[in-house]
């Protein structure tokens, strides 16, 4: 069974049409890159994924797992082990990241019927996933994403990924706003959760951060559907030609 | 800087009501004259005590419960909200000195001397008053009345801002006790002082305490109220607490109000600060039916910072009002006011703040925010900051904001696995935490905080 297939996707915001018979297959233990030019509706498929009020499918289906999620919660959707890494990450005012971390960590152990972290088990894991990313004890203590630059926003997104442990992380333009060295700490916090069980869908412009997160298919989506899907050299193909023809194509 | 007005007709009089040729009262104004006259006679203090209440009395007569017109009464009309008077507590019986023992049990963890005062009543046996710091004094002021010592009446009946106030005026009248405090020269009293208010009864009575407390030049204390009373009782309380800073001085308080679900609660905190002198407040305020406090300061030296600072936390159809008066008298001080309101069901929060800045105040630094997070449609805030500027060379800001949580915030921490009232939560937690920060006792600041958590599990 794929861990995540849509099957002929619709879904319109505010009477707007967005996504258009949209039909994409994840496997267990794959990274899917999505392409696409500006406005083909990428980051509306990584917000209906994740459950965003608004976003109304109005025909076809998501099943995580197998799960119709379309009528599910966001909440109740990540403690299935749907994670999204926003383009623009929230700051949230007041709490801090650990506060964070420990109550979406325990929340999701909670709804799957585990135990709470301990305190030490806890405090183990975060340290070390932040030490990995280059987060510091001082950033944990702050509030989250406020006063974070653009990459330290972007780092903060892996460090909640790594803690969480999704079966499907979904990635929506991780890379923008990040300089070289930035994207090299991300991508490098994303292989090392890369394993058989969990599958990636990377939503990007430019294909250079799939030179560091290596994905198994890439489809294009232009106007709300898949147009095309391919291996990684289609990537390269779209950097060198553009998007030009599959925006005329799917008009 | 008068905080009263001009007497004026009352709104819903008519011509038939003139033909008596007198004001004619509500049931409750009635009810507050017989009570005044049937305590007269012994309510505590000297012959300059009685005549300092009748006067006081004449003041709340030709004014009246305060109500809507009344410009700082604007949103809490008490002559509507008051349809009786309920008599005055009895002086606390064994049964209610055993009921009053756990009074404030919630700030155990601060560790403060807990001073106790039952119905209206200081009860020094309930009292942690052993081995008071040198420079500390505390004795219950139904004594000072009856001793009524010069200072003790000039400082009584000395014009201030609340004067001429009729809440005010209605605590100088029946004023049956509350304990004087005064730290003298130098003195820093490290280990705080809790004031524990309780009304035991269960039959629903008025309670009027007036506190005093003087913390002199280069002194230092802490004072944390706390105030209780059982639900489903609607009692009637009216606290005063006056303060006075001298010098170099400085002064953290905290009033907590956890009265029952039924009860009036009116508060008033004056105070006069001196130069070089600190003075921080913080108001929390869950419970009770109708909950007003009104707090106004007098700045009277340079190079003074005030912060004023409050959550309220409303469900159902509570009420509750914060109106600020910061008069600064003289230039280069500072005050910070800020007030936050979590607003459920149909409660409705009020938030009043003048400040004046006199002729020759200038170099003051003086800024109030309002903010209010409504949970529920039906919720209200209401903001009301008001600046009377006259000097020319002043920094004075002032800002407010009411609104919902943040669908985007929101939809972030579900997307984390955050169940919808957990992350309500978390975000009421920290909105309330930015305020509460400001409070100085760690201990404090977790018990305000464990408040605001109760707050929220009731809520859920």
């Amino acid at each position: 069974m794929p861990l995540l297939e849509v099957k002929n996707l619709h879904v319109e915001i505010g009477g707007k049409k967005i996504l258009n018979g949209l039909d994409l297959t994840v496997d267990k233990g794959q990274v899917h890159a999505i392409m696409g030019p500006n406005g083909s509706g990428k980051s509306t498929l990584s917000y209906v994924l994740a459950g965003k009020a608004d976003y109304e499918i109005t025909e076809g289906e998501v099943l995580f797992n197998g799960e119709n999620i379309a009528d599910m919660e966001p909440d109740e959707r990540a403690a299935k082990g749907l994670f999204l890494a926003f383009q623009y990450p929230i700051e949230i005012p007041g709490v801090a990241t650990m506060t964070f971390l420990r109550t979406a960590v325990n929340a999701q152990r909670k709804a799957r019927g585990e135990g709470e972290l301990s305190t030490p088990e806890f405090m183990k894991q975060v340290r070390e996933a932040a030490g990995e990313l280059g987060i510091s004890q001082e950033m944990l203590r702050r509030a989250v994403n406020v006063g974070f630059s653009g990459g330290e926003k972007k780092r903060n997104e892996i460090l909640q990924m790594a803690m969480l442990q999704p079966r499907l992380a979904v990635l929506d333009e991780t890379d923008s706003g990040l300089d070289i060295d930035a994207l090299k700490i991300v991508s490098d916090g994303v292989n090392r959760l890369r394993s058989p069980e969990r599958s990636f869908i990377v939503i990007t412009h430019y294909q250079r951060l799939l030179d560091y997160i290596v994905p198994d298919v890439v489809h294009v989506l232009s106007k709300g559907r898949i147009v095309r899907s391919g291996g990684k050299e289609l990537a390269l193909e779209l950097e060198e030609k553009g998007y030009a023809q599959y925006v005329g194509e799917a008009a | 800087m008068d905080f009263g007005f001009a007497p004026v007709a009352r709104p819903g009089m008519t011509s038939w009501d003139m033909a008596e040729l007198k004001l004619i009262k509500t049931a409750a104004e009635e009810g507050l004259a017989e009570a005044f006259a049937g305590a007269r006679a012994t309510l505590p203090g000297a012959a300059a005590v009685k005549s300092l209440r009748d006067n006081a009395f004449r003041i709340f007569e030709i004014k009246g419960l305060p109500h809507r017109r009344i410009e700082e009464w604007k949103y809490t009309d008490l002559r509507a909200l008051m349809r009786d008077a309920k008599p005055l507590a009895a002086p606390p019986d064994a049964a209610a000195k055993v009921k009053a023992k756990a009074a404030g049990a919630l700030l155990s963890a601060v560790g403060a001397r807990r001073v106790v005062i039952v119905d209206g009543a200081f009860v020094p046996e309930l009292s942690d008053l052993a081995a008071l710091e040198k420079g500390l004094t505390i004795v219950s002021l139904a004594e000072a009345l009856v001793i009524a010592d010069k200072a003790l009446i000039d400082r009584l009946s000395r014009k201030a801002l609340f004067s001429d106030d009729p809440a005010f005026a209605l605590n100088t009248a029946m004023m049956s006790d509350g304990v004087v405090i005064r730290v003298a020269e130098g003195a820093q009293i490290a280990r705080p002082i809790h004031l524990a208010f309780i009304t035991t009864s269960v039959k629903p009575v008025s309670v009027f305490t007036r506190s005093l407390v003087t913390v002199g030049k280069g002194a230092s204390l802490s004072v944390i109220e706390s105030h209780e009373s059982a639900d489903g009782v609607d009692n009637q309380a009216n606290h005063a607490i006056d303060v006075s800073v001298a010098d170099d001085g400085r002064l953290d308080h905290v009033k907590i109000a956890c009265e029952g679900d039924r009860a009036l609660h009116v508060a008033s905190l004056l105070a006069d600060i001196g130069a070089t002198a600190h003075l921080n407040t913080f108001t929390f305020t869950s419970a009770g039916a109708v909950t007003r406090n009104q707090i106004a300061m007098r700045l009277e030296g340079a190079q003074t910072h005030v912060g004023i600072r409050g959550a309220t936390l409303l469900k159902g159809r509570q009420h509750a009002d914060n109106t600020l008066v910061v008069d600064h008298a003289v230039g280069h001080c500072e005050s910070r006011e800020l007030f936050k309101s979590v607003l459920d069901g149909e409660s409705r929060s009020v938030f009043q703040g003048k400040i004046i800045v006199e002729p020759h105040a200038q170099k003051t630094d003086a800024k109030m925010a309002t903010h209010a997070l409504l949970l529920s449609e039906d919720a209200e805030a209401d903001a009301k900051p008001e600046l009377e500027i006259f000097a020319d060379d002043v920094v004075c800001g002032h800002g407010a904001t009411a609104g919902a949580l943040d669908d985007d915030l929101l939809f972030y921490l579900r997307a984390r696995g955050i169940p919808l009232k957990e992350a309500e939560a978390l975000m009421v937690e920290a909105f309330v935490g930015e305020a509460v920060e400001a409070v100085e006792n760690e201990s404090v600041r977790e018990a305000l905080m464990e408040l605001a958590r109760r707050w929220l599990k009731a809520r859920a």
